[in-house]
């Protein structure tokens, strides 16, 4: 194995680990700011590759044109499957925990059982894309041009939501209610209100993840499923709730991902994620950049 | 509760338990048919699996979605046994519960350190690894899996073909037995252990109850079971691979009973497969035939609804009912 194949395979990890970060932040956002995990987290990258299919097929928009469309699509059903579900289940007075996992897990159920009555179960793809079968030459590594495009948009998006968090009131709301969401009452905010645009951000971030990757993946009712436990390890390996754990953790996972299928053979790739996971929490049980 | 109405209590359990195991013994003389037959079994088994999921995941209070591990563990042992050496299935069976029991352990040295989400991620993450493990490993047949060679319907063979009776006492006296292991529990040291690691970790600690300790039996306990669970499981459908006994899948299946019917309960885990399998199952075959998903719609909202109605189970119905009254 040449340096030269070395180089191109990593600087490939580290394009998808930026999409795994994207795909995995809105993860991270939900969970610090409530404690609650979206188990229906894959169905809702599932559901934004569709809205991004259905926007090529009948509009004829790139999903580089769509993506907005898409995120604004999953901003307002994240708000709306937080009014509608996660608001009931945080009141529960038992088993907190299971309840959330269980009623978001249920929505994953009726998403994909939706996703194939109304989609069906067959692939499908978006044939041509402005950027699809292009590869940009940088210093001698080949790049495909929809992963590269995949990363900037994912860099781009953690820069406005570092901007977002640190520099907005809304921000600040959200770094207060995750504090203490008793307290932020007391000062007028509204916790269900912050709660829910918490819901819709992260859901919009989900969904920005998913226009990019319906220009290059397969789209299929159960799709979600294989990227929902990556997404979970990366949250988990960059920390439970740290936004910026998410994106250094999806980086890793990437990086990790491309070096294990040089070394084993392709479909254990996975299997150096997890390896690397049980270390990092065996060192570090809150993760790379936990703190809480 | 003073100590007499407490020993009444359980006295009452007991005897409720006999009775209803007597009942469920005497259904197949009303049962014919194969498919009802058939869920009656897969409804026992997944009884006696989340009941033993219940130990580790319920009273212990460690959630793990890993037991699929355990269950395929089993599956594997047995019927990889049988067949590259003949070892009969009811060896297979008690070594598949100790290799699982085993691993468990070396697993919850690593993992119980692991709070929270790290510790349920963790748990799916081993279990992945050893789906895929599996997957590869081309003497354990790989992704194409192993078919169990049928020889004869024979108990010391534990294979039965043509009539699944056998199968159906074998799954009730495994529902029975877990359960009867779990009432044991309940009024022991472990279990006043298991309670208080699931309650406060720390105030136990403080308390001289060995927390880690705690942790690694249940989980031996809980593995060991599951096994066996996972062990009758192959000779009952005579096929297994990857996919069929170590998907996700399996540990949501064996956590979702005690989570409907109640938690850390001791029946819960029978109330649970009780109303949650026959409806799967029914769903499947009503709904499922289309490939439409409208089962999958179905069983999604159903588990919603009763994690968004009943948080405590639906056994909360019972104590709840108990405590106005008294």
């Amino acid at each position: 194995m040449t340096a030269a194949i070395i180089i191109q395979s990593l600087a490939s990890g580290l394009l998808m680990g930026l999409l795994y970060g994207l795909i995995a932040v809105g993860l991270a956002l939900i969970f610090g700011l409530m404690d609650v995990t979206n188990f229906a987290h894959g169905e809702f990258l599932m559901f934004a590759m569709y809205v991004t299919f259905f926007c090529f097929t009948f509009f004829a928009l790139d999903p580089l044109l769509s993506a907005p469309i898409t995120a604004a699509v999953l901003f307002a059903f994240g708000a709306m499957v937080y009014m509608l579900i996660v608001r009931f289940a945080m009141r529960a007075k038992t088993n907190v925990g299971m309840v959330q996992i269980f009623a978001t897990f249920g929505l994953a159920i009726v998403m994909r059982g939706l996703a194939q009555l109304l989609f069906t179960p067959d692939y499908r793809s978006i044939p041509t894309t402005w950027l699809g079968g292009k590869t940009v030459e940088i210093a001698g590594i080949y790049l495909p041009a929809p992963q590269l495009a995949g990363g900037a948009v994912s860099i781009l998006a953690f820069g406005l939501l570092w901007v977002l968090i640190k520099r907005t009131d809304f921000g600040k709301a959200l770094e207060a209610t995750r504090e203490d969401a008793g307290a932020v009452a007391l000062v007028g905010i509204d916790r269900n209100k912050v709660f829910a645009l918490g819901w819709g951000l992260g859901s919009a971030l989900v969904g920005l993840a998913g226009a990019i990757m319906a220009s290059f993946f397969y789209i299929y009712p159960d799709v979600g499923a294989s990227f929902a436990l990556i997404a979970y390890v990366t949250v988990a390996l960059g920390g439970f709730g740290s936004v910026f754990g998410a994106f250094a953790g999806g980086i890793v996972v990437g990086l990790v991902e491309a070096t294990t299928a040089m070394i084993l053979p392709p479909s254990l790739k996975a299997v150096g994620i997890y390896a690397v996971y049980l270390l990092v929490v065996f060192f570090r049980p809150r993760g790379l950049f936990g703190s809480i | 509760m003073s100590t007499n109405a407490f020993t009444a209590r359980r006295k009452r359990q007991l005897a409720i338990g006999l009775v209803i195991l007597v009942l469920v013994a005497c259904l197949p003389l009303g049962i014919t048919d194969v498919y009802t037959l058939n869920i009656l079994i897969l409804t026992l088994m997944y009884a006696g699996l989340s009941q033993s999921w219940n130990i580790l995941g319920g009273y212990c209070g460690q959630l793990s979605l890993g037991h699929a591990l355990y269950f395929g563990l089993g599956a594997y042992t047995s019927t990889l046994l049988y067949t590259k050496a003949g070892v009969l299935p009811w060896f297979g069976m008690i070594a598949g519960g100790i290799i699982a029991g085993i691993i468990a352990l070396i697993i919850g040295r690593a993992c119980f350190k692991l709070a929270g989400h790290y510790y349920v991620i963790a748990t799916i993450v081993v279990a992945e690894t050893g789906l895929l493990l599996f997957h590869n490993w081309t003497w354990a047949g790989a992704a194409t899996g192993i078919e169990l060679p049928i020889r004869q319907d024979s108990w010391l063979y534990f294979q039965f073909a043509r009539n699944k009776l056998p199968y159906f006492y074998f799954v009730l006296v495994f529902a029975a037995l877990t359960w009867l292991i779990t009432w044991k529990i309940e009024n022991s040291k472990w279990g006043y252990w298991w309670r208080a690691v699931k309650d406060n970790p720390e105030a136990a600690e403080s308390l001289g109850v060995q927390v880690f300790n705690s942790k690694m039996a249940a989980a031996a306990l809980s593995a060991f079971l599951t096994a066996i669970g996972g062990a009758f499981y192959a000779q009952f459908v005579a096929y297994i691979d990857p996919e069929s006994v170590m998907i996700f899948q399996f540990s949501l299946l064996m956590a979702l009973p005690a989570v409907l019917g109640g938690i850390g309960t001791l029946w819960g885990p029978v109330l649970g497969a009780a109303i949650l399998i026959p409806l799967t199952e029914l769903t499947r075959t009503f709904m499922g035939g289309s490939g439409k998903g409208i089962d999958l719609i179905v069983y999604g909202c159903l588990i919603m609804a009763i994690a968004l109605a009943r948080p405590d189970g639906l056994m909360g119905l019972f104590t709840r009912r108990k405590r106005s009254a008294a």
